[in-house]
């Protein structure tokens, strides 16, 4: 079953940014992109577990700060050469208030 | 042999007119002995290219287009300085101010245009001013060395250049256009936003939909009243609201007029023999005051007069395709969105481009392009052409532009198929075709080659793509050799990139990126920290360090582990602590329960193992400054005891290492930077495997460079030897900071001299004077710096980052 979560409020990631959280035993990183969009991940690298979320933001993706893997946020693909996935969830943003939904 | 030829007089110097008489020599190189005048005093130069004047690098040999040389060269008789004040049309003569008379068969009057001044009150205040020309130009410069703001009015292309021009020379610019959006006449109104935004982001202010209706101050502009009440303030008013032809000598001398001089399909105006080319120009209603316009109307004159058959000018549809502020945007035809027509657009704000075009009875008639131009010649052939489109309409939308979808392939076939007299350079009319030319024939294999051979995109480089794509088009295997960037996103190497940010004033990673054509828009995790260092190197005081550019360990502050934990390494000065700091360090280590405590190699206490959310606890705990174990900064200055214990010590080697490391932590530097102090030649404290090392010897210091003790070990070179604890430090700062000026990001001193050699920093520090120059430039930096733990314990902003979001709430469906 899927849920709906009011996670955090736009103000609380720095842009090109990102805070974690745990929902359901998962460890989630929410990304604020250059554009003011929200994309969240699973905070696992393929690789060898780093934490993407403190990875460097460079337009939709992000650079692993263990290996320097990239990765799509949009659709969890790691960027050639290297290969895998990470899981990603959806999210929303209420524009006016600016509250951030993820739907796990 | 003269007597012969026919004479010809050019009036005007610039772009339109000496374009005209440039294809003339190349038709006919013997026909005619050419006089030109010029009233300004400077050979023909790129009036495109004065905001990059402003912009404080180029300077005027830059944007020359035609040197002095060429006019000797061509034996053309050249009057700068000179207005021509009479057309006498019954002897065929022309003066000028100066009384210089000369006969003429055929004359082009080729005056351009003069910028439209508002007749406001208080116009003719000092400090306003339009932006037209080069002594506009030195203006703009000369007043921004005085006062800080400035106002332009009229947010069309020319405002927005000169608006761009002086927020690089550092002034706070307002653009005030009477529209509701900017560059009405060139975008729609949703390109015109997007631009806006990253102009916005670039500095400038706006004031849109804003009437001017006085000019305030006393002497000089002090800022603009507008209709509504309101007011702003700027020392500096720059007019770019539009031009107006220069018709007045044509006027005088009974040249029929209207807005412009009113010219045939021949260049010829109302007087037989007299031709005029250019903005002041009026054919078929339009005086153009675009330069691929001018540039056709020239081919045609010079046929013309060269008596080579040409069918005439047809009057262009013009298209414009720009680069603004790094921006690239295109608009030709009709993009209105009139009555009966129908519209399809393309946004993504994520790429930050757009694309819309404009449909009418199943043909094309309009298009705008923004962030990616690459399809505007593809567009704009069609919309020449008026063949149908219907049913491709989605297709031209979508499917034209590989990069708008990010699919391959497509690009060259598009070339290809191209005509040769399409234009693929607007700003300096290069065709195809002698693009295509000059690689066949030429042996043009570069870029670089192609547009010093034919200029094509030399000007705004808005058509570099494209040149690129002819030129894998018809050179394929002789391409010449790719240079290797920094990193995949760029092909500039650092010295370039370093180069071009001074030159141009650049002053955000993003600003570079966008100039300089990086090849992804935000970067990579290589040039970011890269650009970060050199900007902040560049420009210590100005910059503001980007946080989000910096690598993990420089932005938490702490090391990342493989495990996700930090660890934790406080300053201790030389290696010397006490035994209340000892205390603190081993209570703090208790009480967050952190798995290891250990020495490092570098003579410090390292806590392993720290989570991240506990990070600011500790520091604020610890309440000692950050040890910078973790960047490309000083990391330590390794001490022995020297002379205030050892028997063998010569000097205070304690003294001079603590001394140091006060002096140099909080650092940035290419790569890290390890230093160590010995206070006898046994060398205790191995210094001579440091960055920079010291040794005592009875009576002095041996100072050591780009030793490393790390992948490959290296020894250090003897730098030279001084006698004082202030020589030490001269020495030391003065190679701190030569190396923080001239090694690539990521470069270990090691590295960096056995690349550029010994020799070459021996010689660039051997005198006191940039010695003592080099040292100001790092003291001023170091005084800049303050302790970053510190900062995040005290300020909420940054310390959330160090926190997860506090929990989740889940909401009703």
């Amino acid at each position: 079953m899927t849920t709906k979560l009011l996670v955090a409020n736009l103000s609380d990631i720095d842009v090109k940014g990102s805070r974690r959280i745990i929902v359901k035993d998962i460890e989630i990183a929410v990304f604020r992109l250059s554009d003011d969009s929200v994309l969240a991940v699973e905070n696992r690298c393929p690789h060898k577990g780093g934490s993407l979320s403190e990875g460097m933001v460079c337009g939709t993706a992000v650079h692993c700060p263990l290996h320097d893997w990239k990765i799509d946020l949009r659709s969890g693909r790691v960027h050639e050469p290297d290969d895998g996935c990470v899981t990603t969830f959806e999210t929303e943003i209420d524009r006016a208030s600016g509250s951030i939904y993820l739907t796990i | 042999m003269t007597t012969s030829k026919k004479k010809l007089v050019l009036i005007g110097n610039g772009m339109a007119g000496v374009r005209a008489v440039e294809h003339l020599l190349k038709l006919s190189p013997d026909s005619y002995d050419i006089t030109i005048f010029g009233a300004e005093p400077h050979p023909n130069y790129n009036r495109i290219m004065l905001s990059s004047v402003l912009a404080g690098g180029a300077d005027m040999q830059e944007i020359v287009i035609n040197d002095w040389n060429w006019y000797k060269e061509n034996n053309i008789t050249l009057h700068v300085g000179h207005k021509v004040t009479k057309i006498d049309t019954e002897s065929k003569k022309v003066t000028s101010h100066l009384g210089i008379e000369v006969d003429y068969d055929a004359v082009i009057i080729a005056t351009g245009s003069n910028p439209f001044m508002l007749p406001l009150p208080g116009a003719d205040k000092e400090g306003v001013i339009a932006f037209r020309d080069i002594h506009d130009c030195e203006v703009m410069i000369d007043a921004s060395k005085k006062y800080k703001k400035a106002v332009v009015i009229g947010g069309g292309l020319l405002g927005l250049e000169a608006a761009r021009g002086l927020l690089h020379l550092g002034m706070e610019v307002n653009v005030v256009h009477i529209f509701n959006y900017l560059m009405e006449r060139q975008l729609d109104e949703q390109a015109a936003k997007m631009l806006q935004r990253e102009l916005e982001a670039q500095g400038m202010q706006f004031l849109l939909q804003k009437s001017t209706s006085s000019i305030k101050g006393k002497r000089r502009a002090a800022g603009l009243v507008f209709a509504d009440g309101s007011e702003v303030d700027g020392d500096l008013i720059v007019m770019a609201v539009g031009i107006k032809p220069n018709i007045e000598l044509a006027k005088a001398s009974g040249i029929e007029v209207n807005r412009g001089i009113v010219v045939d399909d021949f260049m010829q105006t109302s007087v037989p023999g007299v031709y005029a080319v250019g903005e002041c120009a009026e054919h078929r209603g339009i005086a153009y005051g675009l330069v691929a316009p001018l540039y056709e109307q020239g081919a045609v004159l010079a046929k013309h007069l060269a008596g080579v058959e040409t069918a005439g000018y047809a009057g262009s549809v013009t298209s414009t395709k720009l680069k603004v502020s790094g921006v690239d945007v295109f608009s030709a035809g009709r993009f209105d969105e009139a009555p009966g027509t129908r519209a399809l657009k393309i946004q993504d704000d994520m790429a930050g481009t757009y694309k819309k075009i404009v449909v009418q009875d199943g043909k094309l008639i309009g298009a705008v392009l923004f962030g990616d131009t690459s399809d505007g010649s593809e567009l704009f052939a069609s919309i020449k052409k008026g063949e149908s489109v219907a049913g491709r309409e989605k297709e031209i939308l979508l499917g034209i532009s590989s990069d708008l979808l990010g699919q391959s392939g497509g690009g060259s076939s598009r070339l290809e198929s191209m005509a040769d007299d399409e234009i693929i350079c607007g700003c300096n009319g290069v065709s195809k075709g002698t693009i295509a030319d000059a690689i066949q024939n030429k042996g043009c294999n570069t870029v670089g080659a192609i547009k010093s051979c034919t200029k094509a995109s030399a000007s705004c480089g808005g058509c570099k793509p494209q040149v690129e794509g002819l030129l894998h088009l018809y050179a394929g295997d002789a391409v010449g050799d790719v240079k290797e960037g920094i990193c995949g996103c760029t092909t500039l190497s650092r010295d370039e990139i370093v180069a071009e940010i001074t030159r141009m004033k650049l002053m955000s990673t993003k600003e570079v990126m966008n100039v300089l054509d990086w090849s992804n828009p935000e970067g990579c995790s290589k040039c970011r920290p890269a650009l970060n260092y050199y900007l902040g190197m560049l420009y210590p005081e100005e910059y503001v360090d980007e946080n989000e550019s910096r690598i993990t360990n420089e932005r938490y502050h702490a090391n990342i582990q493989k495990d996700g934990t930090f660890s934790v390494v406080p300053r201790i000065y030389g290696g010397v602590t006490s035994p209340a700091d000892l205390k603190k360090i081993a209570e703090v280590a208790e009480k967050f329960e952190v798995p290891m405590v250990k020495f490092t190699g570098g003579q410090r206490l390292d806590l392993l193992g720290v989570k991240k959310e506990d990070l600011p606890k500790i520091w604020e705990e610890l309440d000692m400054p950050s040890g910078h174990a973790y960047g490309k900064t000083l990391r330590t200055v390794k001490t022995c005891v020297g002379n205030t214990f050892c028997r063998f010590g010569t000097q205070d080697s304690i003294g001079m290492g603590i001394r140091m490391e006060k002096a140099f932590e909080r650092l940035n530097t290419p790569a890290k930077v390890k230093l160590a102090v010995s206070g006898c030649p046994r060398n205790c404290a191995e210094a001579t495997i440091k960055d920079f090392g010291v040794v005592a010897i009875d009576g002095g210091w041996e100072l050591h460079v780009a030793g490393n003790g790390g992948v490959k070990v290296r020894a250090t070179d003897l730098l030279c030897i001084v006698k004082t604890e202030d020589e030490v430090m001269e020495w030391s700062s003065a190679f701190l900071q030569y190396y923080r000026e001239n090694a690539q990001w990521n470069e270990r001193t090691a590295q960096w001299v056995e690349r550029v050699g010994l020799e070459s920093v021996k010689k660039a520090l051997e005198n006191r004077e940039d010695r003592l120059a080099l040292m100001g430039r790092i003291e001023k930096t170091l005084s800049l710096t303050t302790d970053p733990w510190k900062q995040i314990v005290e300020k909420d902003e940054l310390r959330k980052n160090f926190e997860q979001l506090s929990g989740a709430q889940p909401v009703q469906l």
